[in-house]
């Protein structure tokens, strides 16, 4: 895989804190613009921007008709808006500007640290229906913070 | 002037027919001036249509989600639930009184829905006939 997305693999290597704009601790900054929680909490959790790069929310935020097999889409002001908010938090790495990953869940480090049978198991545990429900197993998520369990 | 004409003659039916008076009133009278407007021969939003359009398969949008009980189950009184597995409360206005209040909202959704389920925006009379079936639900 041609990309080297850097917070992908030093979240891996546990020295995320220093190299990315994850904050100490493995934890993110939360969301502080109440628009972007609104309108990014309809359908599944809000993910902080910290956890992509620039050039993955802004192919995201340009193509809402089809976001994910669904129309996601939004006013131009509200969407501009969304943008640059995203793009102004975003993780840090390098990553293929025309191909930019776009699953936080199929990043390398999330892989890693949500291994199919463990997640798989856990969410048979806990009743949780998709990965997306960061929430249901990371109490803090909202707050950014993930290292709680 | 026809078309101003209309828009008003279906206003009055609204005052005249309906004695509650809120924010969801307003939106459907202003879905009868425009389905008034888009046909001359309207005559009145109907909440069999409106279950019809809940519950067909239209396999004409996305094909994630054919229909409107893909998301809101097959029940408007029962709670649905996203393709990223984050719950719906129900649609039905009996059991979620906020439904169809926020003129913004209603748009963006119907907008947003009516694409992925029906690959087109829904029209007036359409979505007039989807509120007056979840009222009488
Ligand atoms: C209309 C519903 C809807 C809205 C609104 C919405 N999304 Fe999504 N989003 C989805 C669906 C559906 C998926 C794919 C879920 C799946 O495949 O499990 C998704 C997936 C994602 C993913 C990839 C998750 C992963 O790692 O697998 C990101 C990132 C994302 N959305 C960001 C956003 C942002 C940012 C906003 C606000 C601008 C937003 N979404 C608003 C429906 C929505
Ligand atoms: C099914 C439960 C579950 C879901 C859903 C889930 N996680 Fe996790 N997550 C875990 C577990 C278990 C770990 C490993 C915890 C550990 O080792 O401290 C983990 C670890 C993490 C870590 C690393 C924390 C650390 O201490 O190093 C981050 C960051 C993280 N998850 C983010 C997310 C995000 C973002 C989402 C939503 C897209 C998510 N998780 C969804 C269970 C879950
Ligand atoms: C992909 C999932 C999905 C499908 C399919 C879907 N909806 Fe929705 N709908 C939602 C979500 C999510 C919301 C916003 C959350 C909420 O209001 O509880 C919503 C809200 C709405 C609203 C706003 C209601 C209000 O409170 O004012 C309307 C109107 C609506 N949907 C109509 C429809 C129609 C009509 C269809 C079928 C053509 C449909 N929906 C199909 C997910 C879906």
């Amino acid at each position: 895989m041609r990309i080297i997305f850097v917070l992908a693999a030093a979240a891996v290597g546990g020295i995320l804190a220093v190299t990315t704009a994850f904050g100490g601790d493995d934890n993110v900054p939360p969301i502080s613009d109440a628009v972007v929680q609104e309108e990014c909490s309809a359908c599944h959790f809000a993910f902080q921007p910290a956890f992509l790069p620039a050039e993955s929310w802004s192919k995201m935020m340009g193509g809402l008709e089809d976001h994910f097999g669904e129309d996601a889409s939004l006013s131009e002001t509200v969407r501009d808006n969304i943008e640059a908010y995203l793009v102004a938090n975003a993780g840090r790495g390098n990553v293929d500007p025309q191909n930019p990953p776009l699953r936080i869940t199929e990043l390398r480090w999330f892989k890693s640290e949500h291994s199919e049978r463990e997640a798989q198991r856990m969410m048979e545990r806990l009743d949780v229906k998709s990965l997306l429900s960061c929430g249901a197993c990371h109490q803090g998520a909202e707050r950014g913070i993930y290292d709680d369990d | 002037m026809k078309r101003l004409l209309l828009v008003g003659a279906a206003l009055a039916l609204v005052a005249t027919t309906n004695v509650q008076a809120g924010p969801r009133e307003d939106i459907v009278a202003l879905l009868m001036a425009e389905a008034s407007a888009e046909d001359a021969a309207f005559a009145g939003f109907s909440g069999e249509r409106g279950q019809i359009l809940f519950s067909s398969n239209f396999n004409t949008g996305k094909p994630e989600t054919p229909s409107c009980t893909s998301c809101h189950s097959t029940s408007p009184q029962n709670m649905g639930e996203t393709r990223a597995g984050k719950p719906i409360e129900p649609i039905a206005v009996s059991k979620t009184p906020e439904r169809f209040t926020d003129p913004e909202k209603v748009e963006k959704w119907f907008r947003r829905n009516c694409r992925s389920v029906i690959g087109r925006e829904c029209t007036a009379l359409e979505k007039g006939d989807f509120i007056t079936y979840m009222m009488s639900q």
